[in-house]
């Protein structure tokens, strides 16, 4: 028998999980509601079949993600039992940071960033497993697949160790922890194949469907809430539409679709000219942004 | 296309792991922009950031720079070199491709040797207008080293050199005279140009007189093959799942061979036999998994299994348990490898403390040569046995390469300091036993009504250790205490006359001063020793010989411009004058211990006070 790449791509990423349950005290998986999030817990839950996954779940809400995300996060973790935390940065919150007055640089910064850095402090998590995938941004390709963090959670790109065969290095100090991304050898069509042959249950934004959206920069908004102020010149149309990649939602663009089931959004993929990040704001700062997001601890 | 015939292509398509290499500015990263560009796995938005950035930093004038959407970081896109490993996906109608981008420059050999211990296959770049250079070489070595088995070279820039059939066969039968002695088992040799496109994956007609494939072609149609021994099962233990009552398992990932439900195989440490009951793949329960499978096992009966531990057939096997072995290593950090120092050793799924104890010779990588060596540099790679603290289970690289490679972490910081594969076992371990005497240290110390223990004096030369040593065996003495003093400066006239300055030397100076101070607390004594020992890991070293409670740390703690104006031996002064080479706290480091147990301050107190202050800790602690 010959495993196929998806098959070598699984077992790789049990592999990593196993490694972490085994040698951290305190690991913890980043949850951010999304396909490559879903296609993580689904593993770990594999790696640790029949039992239940020893260590928490956590996901970094910025309060502005979809209403449809969080329902989704509720459903999941009460459907399969899980140990989920959910932080809120509640200074950011009471200084009023958002994505619309305050920009995405500072509101990410801010509600995700600094957000994550309070609750890995906070609970003292010595492992945090995020979905991130190298073919994602060009600074992901050199990510390693342990990624040393130090005590203040900055990631130096000129000083990763060398991560050779499949043996990791796992020893820290107090106070210093890793990310671990699992995912790292996977792409996108690879992460789309597995959901379909696997059935792994997904937020319906990223099927496509009539929603209310405006134009903005160059990019339809959906309109999630009230919350998104519509301009004079700004007008609430009706379109088919879809995500591909979901954040917060006045920073995530949609794409016009008809794409309704996994197997139209892979052919839609395969015919597709854009990347999957595209869809996201915040890359698009300035060149080398997400590469300067990650030294200041943006996962 | 309908989605069930693409999902079957999908599942057919093999994955092929490559590794480019080449010396600086061969054209690495525009290869593999080619590679990623003509496969059509480059989305029109990453292009366009690409052309937006070719502006910027572009070398290809108006032309997008296919390299630039490669090189990652933003340091080497401003410096337009690679400085990591990056690692790129791509694919053909038959074939996944997960690529590694290694830098070329010597610096950095490490990265390369990283990428390839992850590879199946390796491309080597050769600039045409240059011909073979000593990168050539060393790349060459290093993957064979790492077990590749299959290379390309690919003489890239014919563009530049108009085709030109005589250069590309004379760059072959260079490349052929150097690296013959390897034994890859594939060697092929394409000519392209990776800028314009031709034979990457196109065959073209400006080289006509090629008869060979295109790159991809070639690529496309290496088969992996198992060697033997990768056809026996074995199943490192990475977790016990018992992580309920109810259910015990065990798992890994299966490193060789294929394994069945009822099988019996071998708990390889204690050579029991079990029959495997359940396979769990993560396809769900199966009747059979195979190598690379990360599965869960459970047993027909409860046995001691723990992380560590390794599953394996019951039949032939070249399985290793053993402290001791000789491999190839590969240093990859700025502080030399120093022989005889401490390094935690971590293997597939078990760390353990160890050092290499010989280091046999290094290896010119240019020219292959064999140098006799007491130590290893940043990038080279040398030939050495390791003695570790606890036995481990492995198999040589060349037969199983997920149990014949380790890597070598510095137990301070924490770094990935070097990387090794190998090649034997070493059998002197296991001939030379301990023999267990009938007189032993409690007996021996019971006599002298004291218990014996390492008062172990560090700092500064000329802080005053050796003043309140004497004075501290002084007291013992009065006290009808038995001791024995250890003087740094003393034992270089006998048992270390050997021994100079260097760091090599120092750690090995310390290493026998605490074989010695071992053999003496075993005597009953208490032992005061009185020594620069600048070094934290050899203290670490020196403390774990010992029981925990036997060993006390005596920091002397005088600052240097003291110890200088004091300057009882006029040494300060030679090394300042630069007559005294490798002078602690001049031009060699001193490492000021963390967590010392006793820190005697000179600058308040005099030498009869704190000698004083340690009788009294010794008193205290029940050792007199």
């Amino acid at each position: 028998m010959k495993l196929s790449h998806i098959d070598k791509l699984e077992s790789e990423s049990i592999h990593i999980i196993r490694e972490v349950a085994s040698e951290f005290d305190n690991p913890v998986m980043l949850y951010s509601i999304g396909k490559d999030s879903s296609v993580m817990l689904h593993l770990a839950q594999k790696a640790f079949y029949p039992n239940k996954i020893p260590f928490k779940l956590m996901h970094i809400d910025t309060t502005w993600k979809f209403k449809e995300m969080i329902n989704f996060r509720d459903e999941t973790a009460k459907k399969y039992n899980l140990d989920l935390l959910v932080h809120i940065n509640q200074e950011g919150l009471r200084n009023n940071i958002n994505p619309i007055s305050s920009g995405s640089k500072i509101h990410t910064d801010v509600m995700k960033t600094q957000s994550l850095i309070q609750a890995l402090d906070k609970y003292k998590f010595d492992a945090a497993f995020g979905g991130a995938r190298r073919d994602e941004e060009k600074s992901r390709a050199k990510e390693r697949i342990f990624s040393f963090r130090d005590k203040k959670h900055r990631w130096d790109p000129k000083n990763q160790k060398p991560e050779l065969w499949n043996l990791f290095n796992t020893n820290i100090d107090k106070d210093e922890s890793v990310r671990v991304f699992p995912l790292s050898n996977w792409t996108e069509i690879d992460i789309w194949q597995y959901i379909y042959q696997e059935n792994i249950p997904l937020v319906p934004l990223y099927f496509s469907k009539i929603r209310s959206v405006i134009r903005r920069n160059d990019m339809m908004i959906m309109v999630d809430d009230d919350r998104l102020k519509i301009n004079e010149n700004e007008k609430i149309e009706q379109k088919k539409v879809r995500f591909r990649t979901l954040g917060c939602y006045p920073l995530t663009a949609a794409v016009e679709s008809d794409a309704t089931t996994v197997e139209e959004i892979i052919i839609e993929l395969l015919e597709s000219k854009y990347s999957e990040r595209q869809g996201r704001l915040i890359d698009n700062d300035q060149i080398g942004s997400m590469e300067k997001k990650k030294q200041e601890g943006y996962f | 296309m309908d989605i069930e015939t693409f999902f079957q292509n999908q599942n057919n398509k093999k994955q092929l792991k490559i590794l480019t290499c080449g010396s600086v500015d061969d054209g690495k990263s525009t290869l593999i922009g080619r590679l990623l560009f003509d496969s059509k796995n480059i989305y029109s938005d990453q292009l366009s950031q690409t052309e937006i950035e070719s502006e910027k930093y572009g070398t290809q004038g108006k032309q997008i720079d296919l390299a630039l959407l490669i090189d990652g970081l933003q340091a080497e896109r401003e410096q337009g070199i690679t400085i990591d490993v990056a690692y790129r996906y791509f694919e053909t109608k038959k074939c996944k491709f997960i690529i590694a981008d290694t830098p070329g420059h010597e610096e950095y050999t490490r990265n390369m040797v990283t990428g390839a211990s992850n590879s199946d296959v390796g491309i080597i770049l050769v600039d045409a207008t240059k011909g073979i250079l000593d990168q050539t070489k060393r790349h060459t070595f290093i993957l064979s080293l790492l077990g590749i088995e299959n290379i390309i070279v690919a003489v890239n820039k014919m563009d530049l050199i108009n085709y030109d059939e005589k250069k590309f066969k004379d760059i072959i039968a260079s490349f052929k005279n150097f690296a013959g002695e390897f034994n890859f088992n594939l060697q092929k040799f394409i000519p392209i140009s990776a800028l314009v496109g031709d034979n990457v994956f196109q065959k073209n007609k400006n080289i006509s007189w090629y008869n060979g494939k295109s790159l991809i072609d070639e690529l496309e149609e290496i088969s992996l093959k198992d060697t033997l021994e990768e056809e026996i099962f074995s199943l490192p233990v990475q977790f016990v799942n018992r992580l309920s009552s109810e259910f015990r398992g065990y798992s890994g990932t299966i490193t060789s061979g294929k394994i069945k439900v009822n099988d019996e195989v071998h708990v390889f440490s204690s050579k029991e036999k079990i029959k495997i009951i359940k396979i769990l793949t993560p396809k769900g329960e199966s009747d059979f998994a195979v190598k690379g499978q990360a599965v869960t096992l459970t047993l027909d009966k409860e046995v001691d299994i723990s992380r560590g531990d390794l599953l394996c057939s019951v039949k032939n096997h070249n399985y290793f348990l053993s402290d001791q072995f000789a491999s190839h290593i590969i240093w990859m950090n700025k502080e030399q490898m120093i022989p005889e120092r401490n390094y935690i050793f971590k293997f597939i799924n078990f760390q353990t403390i160890g050092k290499i104890t010989d280091l046999v010779h290094k290896i010119n990588i240019n020219s292959f040569e064999k140098i006799a060596s007491k130590f290893l540099n940043l990038n080279e790679i040398g030939y050495a046995k390791v003695a570790l603290n606890k036995n481990t289970i492995f198999n040589p690289y060349k037969n199983n390469k997920k149990l014949g490679s380790f890597v070598i972490i510095d137990q301070f910081n924490n770094q990935t300091v070097g990387a090794g594969v190998i090649e034997h076992e070493l059998r002197r371990a296991s001939n030379i036993s301990w023999h267990q005497m009938s007189i032993n240290k409690n007996l021996r110390s019971s006599i002298n009504g004291q218990k014996p223990c390492v008062l172990w004096f560090t700092g500064l030369s000329g802080s005053g250790k050796s003043t309140i040593a004497n004075i501290i065996e002084q007291k013992l003495h009065k006290l009808e205490k038995h001791t024995y003093l250890l003087d740094g400066d003393n034992v270089r006239h006998g048992l270390n006359k050997d021994l100079g300055f260097t760091n090599v030397d120092r750690v090995e100076n310390i290493r026998r001063i605490s074989e010695v101070s071992r053999l003496m607390v075993d005597a009953g004594l208490i032992t005061i020793v009185s020594f620069i020992s600048p070094f934290k890991s050899e203290r670490k070293m020196a403390r774990e010989l010992v029981e925990s409670d036997e060993f006390i740390e005596i920091y002397v703690d005088t600052s240097i411009e003291e110890c200088e104006k004091r300057d009882p031996k006029g040494l300060y002064k030679k090394a300042r004058s630069g007559k005294l080479k490798n002078f602690t706290g001049i031009d060699s480091n001193y490492e000021i211990p963390s967590s010392p147990e006793i820190i005697l301050e000179t600058k308040t107190k005099s030498a009869e006070e704190l000698a004083d202050e340690v009788i009294l800790y010794l008193k205290q602690d029940n050792k007199i």
